[in-house]
């Protein structure tokens, strides 16, 4: 039986707390109106620009900022530096010639990506895949939720200056990417599913590889912590700032480790869940501030239920096929499509005229790294989508910085954006 | 399965061809009872009639509700409200294009926080009226959404307080990408897309209300695209800035 969700209570680091003074970065409120624009300003207030190419925006992402001293008054954000078109260009592709288009807009998680796209059009489609496939799949989404909040991890120290942290993370990230380039053959561009399984079945040995870095991560993340949870200067640059409430977070649509961090319990595996994540022991850590620090320990907490989905999923991980058993969607085998007739005519059609879908439409979501991700597929009958969107968490998450930001310090800005885990590719699409 | 139930099954779905997009009576709701009930749309219908055109089931489980676009904010903000609905959190906007002349859906994905619950609002808007109420008001989530969904497709929010392009620049004159009647590569030829981008000036860089503020603090713009000069290094010399994550 699962547990039930836990309310993980942020303690305030007390020795600190007593003093006052260095627990809160000071924050000074902006009197009056701050949105709207008076004409006695000039010469006081200032306009600068941060990026779009600049190491702390993470990405290509423009802020413009209108400071009074150091306070920041208004911001605005600019994106759209990485525009790609994604959406548009999967309009002309094929069900799964999509697939390689998802791992490029979020290449920090990206077998989440692959696997949630699948997944949609495997709804849509009516596909149930093989119990096999479930597992990998789930220990891919696990694996790369660790993935990209590593990377969070450590960027997001090195930003607030702390560099070691950033090291020991990347060192992690690069036994993840072996693991990746391993199973698909490229580290970060994975294209690891496909519609109604995977691309291959996991190679010999990758299991005990993947047991090997779950026995040392633990560890180095102990280490981590050591190294941030009750550093005075971490704290000081955290707690306190960028905070949302539960409610705004929800307005704002918020997700992910960014709304929970705020007191909202919302998990997807939790409340809408796919491939048996009801049969999965794990907890979902939920803060109270809604702050940096926060958002800091719900993803700590995060990555150690990862280690703890993975071992589950390793334990139950089933023998038999990986892919379903249907011509309409799966390449036959090699052997097969040079042997016998039919086959060969299931190989042509799945290549030249592409897997067809049903009319009709389907939402589907799972919690990524970053958030609530969706995907909306919908078809007219062809074997192309009519329209493929993508939910973004990261979109919606970074629409909510000026909120966050306006009356902090110029410093701040950095902090609060890095603390809700953006990544551009997938924000500009 | 042997070789032959394979190539029966493999048949029935290749060789079906594409079937037609349009629903078989649109406009006119299915009789009660033929859908499993959706608390939300059976409640719209009991509090709006008439502004509930159809009701729809797609995917196995997904609820579609269409409604009358000059009242969705009206229903909208009722299903938000609503304590027996209250769905708060706004997980999508878009829009769907079919192309060949047919309306565009505006798309309202819903979830209730509290009653763990999903539903899917639609209205349809013809080509030449491409208006719809705001929900700004009810969900900032919106703010963003329909900033795109503006740049995409051209549909117009009413009473969005900052409807500007967020994806494309500002200055773009190609129209909406996501149209079908756009075309894969743009609509200006390479030329003349080349020339545009190379001659964009700084203020083409800002929004409106910056270019305002700007002109207020009596301040130069900063300057976005850095060409050369001394002390700045040449693009190219740091590769993979901006990139990492």
């Amino acid at each position: 039986m699962a547990l039930r969700k836990v309310v993980y209570n942020v303690t305030r680091n007390p020795e600190l707390a007593a003093g006052g003074s260095l627990v809160h970065a000071p924050v000074i409120p902006v009197e009056g109106e701050s949105y709207e624009v008076h004409e006695d300003i000039a010469g006081e207030h200032m306009l600068i620009n941060i990026g779009p190419q600049h190491p702390a925006t993470h990405g290509v992402l423009r802020l413009v900022l209108e400071l009074d001293g150091e306070t920041v008054v208004r911001c605005i954000p600019h994106i759209g530096y990485l525009h790609s078109s994604f959406e548009k260009l999967g309009e002309y592709r094929d069900w799964n010639q999509v697939i390689p288009l998802t791992d490029r807009m979020d290449y920090l998680a990206p077998l989440i990506y692959n696997c949630a796209y699948a997944m949609a059009v495997e709804k849509l489609m009516g596909v149930e895949v093989t119990e096999r496939c479930r597992v990998v799949r789930v220990i891919c989404m696990e694996l790369d939720r660790i993935f990209s909040h590593l990377l969070w991890l450590g960027t997001t120290a090195i930003d607030l200056g702390a560099f070691t942290v950033f090291l020991y993370t990347f060192q992690q990230r690069e036994l993840i990417y072996d693991l990746h380039e391993r199973y698909t053959g490229a580290r970060i561009t994975t294209t690891a599913t496909r519609i109604g399984g995977m691309m291959a079945d996991l190679p010999s040995g990758w299991i005990e590889q993947l047991n090997a870095f779950l026995d040392g991560f633990p560890r180095v993340l102990d280490e981590v912590e050591t190294l941030l949870t009750h550093n005075a200067i971490w704290i000081g640059r955290t707690q306190g700032v960028g905070v949302i409430s539960g409610e705004d977070a929800v307005n704002f649509g918020l997700s992910g480790a960014n709304l929970r961090a705020s007191g909202v319990d919302y998990d997807i595996r939790k409340d809408r869940p796919y491939y048996d994540y009801d049969s999965y022991d794990f907890d979902v850590p939920v803060g109270e501030h809604g702050d940096i620090y926060d958002r800091y320990l719900c993803r700590m907490e995060e990555m150690r239920q990862s280690v703890r989905l993975l071992r589950q999923a390793i334990e139950r991980l089933p023998g038999g096929p990986i892919n379903v058993d249907d011509p309409r969607v799966i390449l036959p085998s090699k052997t097969a499509a040079m042997n016998d007739m039919e086959s060969m005519i299931h190989h042509f059609k799945v290549v030249m005229e592409g897997v067809r879908a049903p009319v009709g439409e389907s939402w589907f979501s799972v919690e990524s790294s970053k958030g609530e991700l969706g995907m909306y597929v919908v078809s007219d009958g062809g074997s192309k989508p009519v329209r493929w969107r993508v939910r973004g968490p990261s979109f919606i998450n970074i629409a909510a910085l000026p909120h966050m930001i306006e009356g902090a310090l110029l410093s701040d800005v950095i902090a609060v954006n890095a603390s809700l885990d953006i990544v551009l590719g997938e924000i500009d699409r | 399965m042997s070789n032959g139930e394979a190539f029966k099954k493999g048949l029935e779905g290749l060789d079906q061809g594409p079937a037609p997009s349009e629903p078989a009576a649109p406009g006119i709701p299915p009789p009660a009872g033929e859908l499993p009930p959706h608390p939300g749309v059976d409640a719209l219908r009991r509090e709006f009639g008439e502004a509930v055109l159809r009701h729809e089931l797609t995917a196995g489980d997904e609820h579609i509700v269409y409604v009358r676009p000059e009242r969705a904010l009206e229903m909208l903000g009722w299903l938000r409200d609503a304590p027996e609905h209250r769905y708060d959190f706004l997980q999508d906007l878009t829009c769907v294009d079919y192309g060949g002349g047919r309306e565009i859906q505006v798309v309202w994905q819903l979830w209730s926080v509290r009653h763990k619950r999903n539903l899917r609002v639609k209205a349809e808007l013809p080509l030449d009226a491409l208006e719809v109420d705001s929900v700004y008001g009810l969900w900032r989530a919106a703010d963003w959404l329909e900033r795109e969904a503006y740049d995409m497709f051209g549909v117009v929010f009413r009473g969005h307080p900052d409807l500007r392009r967020i994806l494309m620049p500002y200055n773009y004159a190609e129209g909406h990408p996501l149209r079908k009647d756009f075309p894969l590569r743009g609509r200006f030829s390479r030329a003349e897309q080349t020339r545009r981008a190379l001659s964009m000036r700084t203020e083409d860089h800002y929004s409106p209300l910056e270019l305002q503020i700007a002109e207020l603090l009596n301040q130069p713009l900063p300057d976005v695209i850095v060409e050369g000069g001394p002390g700045v290094p040449e693009q190219g010399m740091m590769p993979g800035v901006g990139g990492g994550g």
